[in-house]
């Protein structure tokens, strides 16, 4: 967790800086064929339509919704998790991950078949309520939570799972009770974690395309997310796409960079 | 039989690639190909491959426009078939075909779920409050189609989705997740059991083919597979590949 002090440095084998460059390079250059291929002439006009503000404001407030969720349901469920001993936690856990690698397109038609107007509960929901999730801003938010909720999770998870318990148990010996030591000692132990792990389900969520198309549908100001505004894009004019992607990047490098300085001094991030 | 075609086709092969080394095994033919041709492309490439065994043809179906965009960033194929001459004509500018030609037409229809929840009877229902309805966006050829349809029928509608090929709007139907959904003819007839077809007014057909769409086909120009491209074409112009795209609802030419 700590920065990497100069003893530490020393100790690492010189082989680690070619594989570590190479990683590098590989994850940097395709952003900079991104920068480098922009139609920076056209960029202005491009990036002035109705359309493409719609598309970013949607997606701003469904990712944030969508970490909001994921924070008020996921660190309830990493603390039961990786403090309690109910049984069937190992498989619980396990079935956390599963919407990290499950395609996200496979995850559309599982929350289509869950949630849809004659799907599993959704049928109920249509019947009872008149309430039809599908093609609403709130199914944006609903895929985006299911695929990005599990990042905050395990993020969570694996911090409260490596945590020294002695604080937490001291607190307790010296009187203090469960909420005041949750919110006292354990909370604040936590905090890098669930900061980074926030920002990378709100990453995650900001970049939501399979299941989003597939669950909530693609209208322009309802459920037409800045992905799948650079989707269409990319079937009439590839320009288009690009600066479009070149805006969901800047806003994703901004929000990072301003969240490493202000919260995660640190931190993993 | 077998053997005389198989004859054939090494010999034009052999004509076209001016003598480069093709030994006539294990050739493979990339054939790109819109999404409402699913079924019938796959069978036209099980047809080409039964009558050409020394090739094995690879199918890639897409939305037009995502077909045409591959192509366009260099993606490596032998054959294009697009739901569109707009689509299609992106690839003629840009000269990597040249002369398509048109080998099947398809006419828009309403595609309704099983039980036909909303009572859909034809294009002005689908604009009517509470008829929850998925077409395809203007930017794909479905899309195109679609929007001449309403502006011709003089019909407007407010769809919960723009989906980015046919085969997504039919989904939405044969999921029950809309009440009803414009798509091809052919795709009510490949989801059949699923979906239920209501024809479009004739009025509307009349008025200048509104609602309809041709498909173009070629050969790349620097087809990988070389001749080998065009026999293909051929044979998707030929009788049997007629065939085939009748049995599937296809309009001629």
């Amino acid at each position: 967790m700590t920065g990497a002090s100069a003893p530490a440095e020393a100790r690492l084998p010189a082989a680690v800086h070619g594989p570590a460059a190479l990683g590098l390079v590989f994850l940097v250059l395709p952003l900079v064929a991104l920068v480098v291929r922009a139609p920076w002439g056209r960029l202005l006009p491009l990036l002035a339509s109705p359309e493409l503000v719609d598309a970013l404001v949607l997606s701003l407030g469904t990712a944030t919704a969508a970490t909001v969720v994921s924070t008020v349901c996921g660190v309830p469920l990493a603390l039961v998790l990786a403090r309690t001993r109910l049984p069937g936690r190992g498989v619980a856990r396990a079935l956390v991950t599963v919407p990290v690698v499950l395609p996200p397109v496979v995850g559309g038609v599982a929350l289509l078949l869950a949630l849809g107007r004659s799907g599993l509960v959704g049928r109920h929901l249509d019947v009872w309520f008149g309430v039809s999730i599908p093609f609403t801003t709130v199914a944006v938010v609903v895929a985006q939570t299911f695929v990005a909720m599990p990042f905050l999770v395990l993020a969570v998870d694996g911090a409260l799972r490596g945590l020294d318990g002695r604080l937490e148990e001291a607190a307790a010996t010296l009187g203090a009770s469960r909420g005041y030591t949750f919110l006292h000692v354990t909370l604040p132990a936590l905090r890098p974690s669930l900061v980074a792990g926030a920002v990378l389900c709100w990453a995650r969520a900001l970049g939501e395309f399979g299941a989003t198309i597939t669950f909530a549908g693609n209208f322009p100001g309802t459920t037409r997310t800045v992905p799948l505004q650079v989707y269409l894009a990319l079937q009439r004019d590839p320009d288009a796409a690009v600066a479009l992607s070149l805006v969901l990047l800047a806003v994703c490098v901004v929000v990072l960079v301003l969240l490493r300085d202000r919260w995660s001094k640190g931190s993993a991030l | 039989m077998v053997l005389l075609v198989t004859g054939a086709a090494v010999a034009a092969c052999s004509q076209a690639a001016g003598g480069q080394e093709e030994t006539g095994s294990g050739r493979t033919l990339v054939v790109l190909a819109a999404a409402s041709l699913t079924e019938t492309f796959t069978m036209i490439a099980e047809d080409f491959e039964a009558a050409h065994p020394d090739v094995e043809v690879e199918l890639g179906l897409a939305g037009s426009a995502e077909v045409v965009q591959q192509v366009l960033a260099g993606a490596p194929a032998d054959v294009v078939a697009t739901a569109s001459t707009s689509t299609m004509d992106l690839l003629t500018d840009a000269v990597l075909v040249t002369a398509p030609r048109t080998f099947a037409t398809n006419t828009l229809e309403i595609a309704v779920p099983v039980g036909d929840p909303a009572g859909v009877e034809g294009l002005p229902d689908l604009a009517r409050p509470g008829v929850t309805v998925a077409v395809c966006a203007p930017e794909v050829p479905c899309g195109e189609a679609t929007r001449d349809l309403l502006t011709t029928a003089g019909i407007d509608i407010v769809p919960v989705t723009l989906e980015t090929d046919v085969r997504a709007v039919l989904t939405k139907v044969r999921l029950g997740e809309v009440d009803a959904g414009l798509v091809y003819r052919t795709d009510v007839r490949a989801a059949a059991g699923d979906v239920t077809g209501v024809p479009l007014a004739p009025v509307v057909d009349a008025s200048g083919g509104a609602g309809r769409t041709t498909y173009p086909v070629a050969a790349l120009a620097d087809a990988p597979a070389g001749d080998l491209a065009e026999v293909f074409v051929e044979h998707v112009l030929g009788p049997r590949g007629q065939a085939v795209l009748a049995d599937a609802g296809f309009g001629p030419p």
